[in-house]
């Protein structure tokens, strides 16, 4: 069986696709043209050697990595001044870091639990990426408390003297157990895909990968009884992430809101909290689904379609989200009983940011999904960049004004950013593609068992199978043709892959 | 304790001592002194004075001392040679104003200075939501920080309305080799990493020197006080019977509205008029 995208492909992406047999993934003959299309496109980041991109992408962003954690030993040395912040700015980039991480990983699991329960079909092929992308991001979330505390080496004091009144206590357990579910709900679809590819590797009964594999997946067999099993835990993890997740971004909003700083005492902020999260999280899905696609040529898989339906979940997040944040500013600021923050925010020293949120992170977002013109994958992406971006800096204005004001008398304080505090985000936000790509070496693209289970339910994916077999037959035709380069057959096989 | 909240709102409202000056709200002492009593705590007789229920559920047996401090604004010209004496006790960064004076501004408009050190709580917030015990109160009535158990997350500098807790951002300060080690009463050298406040020389109270910041007060602005033995002291040597003293200064104390119940009570004074206040 050849490939739709042979026909675009280069040479050594055509040598590669030969070198091993596609029959490997048909087990007892059984698959359907879609099953196989299926594993080959999901198995394409495990099978296929890393090209020169790969290689550059991933020691660059390793590059990006060590300087971070080069200027986080630095900040050890030197403290926490050496980051910009002083006592009046006694909060500010790391924690609104820790929100926007965890925040994204929210959004992922919870699009995908979501997408789950409902019986969204047309999930199947994102969940997989989903489900990584917020393992990966509450884990550099979570180590961004790291670089926060003053004393990172006593964290264990946590625990060891624990404060059952303390908000942050609270933070500790809720983002530990949150992180501990999305572990889970990554792993159990992995499952039957572990097993699939210990398979992979034959009867070689000596291979360490092959035992790591079948090990990994509790020597899966994909029996009746198993994947019920499988299904009735996967609903329960599913439903468990939902409440977990609006608990851990409730608690980590009291860590604000249960203070008396005017700005932060806000009822609205747990609310708040969960729906950026949420928002943030679906434009994070979003970049990851769309450098994967591209990356590995997925889009037969993954079209415009999935985007367009992305784009509507994320702005009408969007949307809930600008409404609470009228909600937050507007009581204190009609009544005038507030200490300024409200001021400086709209139209004061963080107006800038502010209002680049509004525009950049809500305003734009919404043109671009309105007009069917840009409601496509290119669009809904640059969209999706700029919310995370602005929903960081979202953050920022949530934590930098209250921070600053001054409670009795005097100036406002100030965060500087300094060449540490940058590059230790950066740090981070370069940790997200560098884990998945990693990540991805070693398991496959798609939740095979979910996009069969479309396959089975028909919808998009039927209607690619006939368009699937008539590519077959022009692919057939293009190879029996003399240099397989004709021009009409070469047309024909884009549009049909255009109709896809 | 919301009982106790409950009846000295009740109480303020019924006398109508509600004080507020500007933007500042403040509590008569005779407001506090009288919910005091009349929640049952130890009043008048054993010269306890206006001790709340709140102060002594933290004590099993009431200690020796229950420390608090006056500050007379009356007397009160903006030297701050209080700031500069404490953070040479507790060699402090210049920007670690344990004791700072803020220029307020009054309901006329007139400015004055204002000394703020640790208000020592009787309800801290900053104790509430330490994760790891690090602030603790002593049954003296003073909030202290094991700066070695503190994990430097600054939620109690988000907590404190007084805005009186300072953290130890840069590791570039040398501090003097001493013969003792650092302890919760006298935390010096600060630690890196980890946060300080004003511990109102609850080591020299003990051994009965005024603190740094009184005895180095030139105007005897500042009375170091004991509600137990019920007696306060300045840096010229003025000794007053603290519960007559404040009774009589109609003193008040900082943002009530907070219920954190400080232990340092304000002598107004510079212009401002408590009569004005409550009008307005």
């Amino acid at each position: 069986m050849v490939l739709l995208e042979d026909a675009h492909s280069t040479e050594d992406d055509r040598s590669n696709y030969n070198s091993y047999n596609d029959n490997s993934y048909n087990e007892n003959n059984s698959d359907g043209p879609w099953l196989s299309e299926v594993k080959n496109a999901a198995m394409r980041s495990v099978r296929k050697k890393p090209g020169k991109l790969w290689w550059v992408t991933i020691i660059v962003l390793a590059a990006v990595i060590v300087a971070g954690l080069f200027a986080w030993i630095y900040q050890l040395k030197h403290g926490l001044g050496s980051a910009g912040y002083n006592d009046q700015a006694f909060w500010a980039v790391y924690i609104a870091d820790v929100i926007a991480f965890i925040g994204v990983s929210y959004g992922g699991a919870v699009i995908s639990a979501i997408l789950r329960l409902t019986g969204q079909s047309w999930r199947a092929p994102l969940t997989r990426l989903a489900e990584a992308m917020a393992l990966v991001t509450v884990v550099i979330g979570g180590a961004f408390i790291f670089p926060h505390l003053g004393r990172p080496d006593r964290i264990l004091n946590i625990v060891v003297y624990p404060n059952f009144s303390s908000p942050l206590f609270w933070d500790f357990m809720a983002i530990l157990t949150y992180m501990i579910a999305t572990t889970i709900f990554f792993y159990l679809p992995l499952i039957p895909d572990l097993a699939f590819i210990s398979r992979l590797f034959g009867d070689k009964k000596s291979s360490w990968q092959k035992f790591l594999y079948s090990t990994l997946s509790f020597n899966w067999l994909g029996n009746k009884r198993q994947k019920e099993i499988l299904h009735r835990g996967l609903t329960i993890i599913a439903l468990l992430i939902i409440p977990l997740a609006v608990s851990v971004h409730s608690v980590l909003s009291w860590a604000f809101a249960l203070t008396s700083r005017p700005g932060w005492l806000e009822t609205v902020f747990p609310p708040y909290f969960v729906i950026a999260a949420l928002y943030s999280g679906t434009a994070m899905v979003v970049l990851v689904v769309a450098g994967f696609r591209r990356g590995y040529k997925l889009q037969r898989f993954i079209t415009d379609r999935h985007f367009a339906r992305l784009g509507y979940i994320m702005v009408a997040l969007g949307l809930v989200y600008l409404y609470l944040t009228f909600a937050d500013l507007v009581s204190e600021g009609y009544t005038g009983i507030t200490t300024g923050w409200i001021s400086e925010t709209i139209s004061g020293r963080y107006a800038i940011p502010f209002w680049f949120y509004v525009f950049a992170g809500e305003l734009l977002p919404i043109f671009i999904v309105a007009f069917k013109r840009t409601r496509n994958a290119k669009w809904i992406t640059i969209a999706s960049f700029f919310v995370v971006i602005a929903l960081w800096v979202k953050r920022l204005v949530i934590v930098l004004p209250p921070a600053t004001q001054p409670l009795i008398s005097g100036p406002w304080g100030s965060y500087h950013f300094t060449w540490v505090s940058i590059t230790v985000t950066l740090a981070g936000v370069a940790a997200i593609p560098f884990l998945l790509m990693v990540m991805f070496r070693f398991i496959p693209l798609f939740s095979i068992e979910d996009m069969e289970e479309a396959g089975e339910l028909g919808s998009v994916e039927q209607v690619s199978n006939h368009t699937l077999a008539l590519s077959r037959l022009l692919k057939k035709a293009t190879a029996s043709s003399s240099n397989g380069k004709n021009p009409i057959t070469v047309q024909a096989i884009n549009t049909t892959e255009e109709l896809v | 304790m919301s009982k106790v909240n409950f009846s000295r709102r009740k109480f303020l409202k019924i006398t109508g001592a509600t004080a507020a000056v500007g933007t500042i709200e403040l509590v008569t002492y005779k407001a506090y002194a009288a919910t005091s009593s009349s929640s049952g705590s130890m009043s008048g007789a054993n010269g306890v004075t206006g001790m709340s229920a709140a102060s002594m559920a933290n004590t099993q047996a009431p200690a020796d001392h229950q420390w608090v401090m006056v500050i007379d604004l009356r007397y009160c010209n903006g030297c701050k040679s209080c700031t500069a004496a404490c953070q040479k006790a507790h060699y402090l960064t210049e920007d670690q104003t344990w004791m700072s004076v803020f220029t307020m501004t009054d309901g006329l408009g007139k400015t004055y200075s204002m000394p703020r050190p640790c208000m020592q709580c009787e309800n801290p917030p900053c104790l509430h939501v330490c994760p790891v015990h690090a602030t603790f109160r002593t049954d003296q009535g003073v909030t202290l920080v094991n700066q070695g158990r503190c994990i430097g997350c600054r939620m109690c500098m988000a907590a404190c309305p007084y805005e009186a807790r300072y953290f130890n951002w840069n590791s570039s300060v040398s501090y003097p080799q001493l013969s003792v080690k650092p302890t919760p009463e006298f935390p010096v050298p600060q630690r890196l990493g980890t946060v300080g406040k004003c511990t109102f020389c609850v080591g020299n109270l003990n051994d009965g020197y005024l603190s740094e910041c009184a005895s180095g007060c030139a105007m005897g602005v500042i009375y170091n006080g004991d509600m137990v033995t019920d007696v306060a002291v300045n840096g010229n040597g003025n000794t007053v019977k603290l519960s007559q003293f404040l009774y009589e200064n109609d003193a008040v104390s900082y943002k009530p509205s907070q219920d954190t119940h400080p232990r340092v009570w304000y002598i107004l004074g510079h212009g401002q008029n408590l009569d004005t206040d409550v009008a307005s």
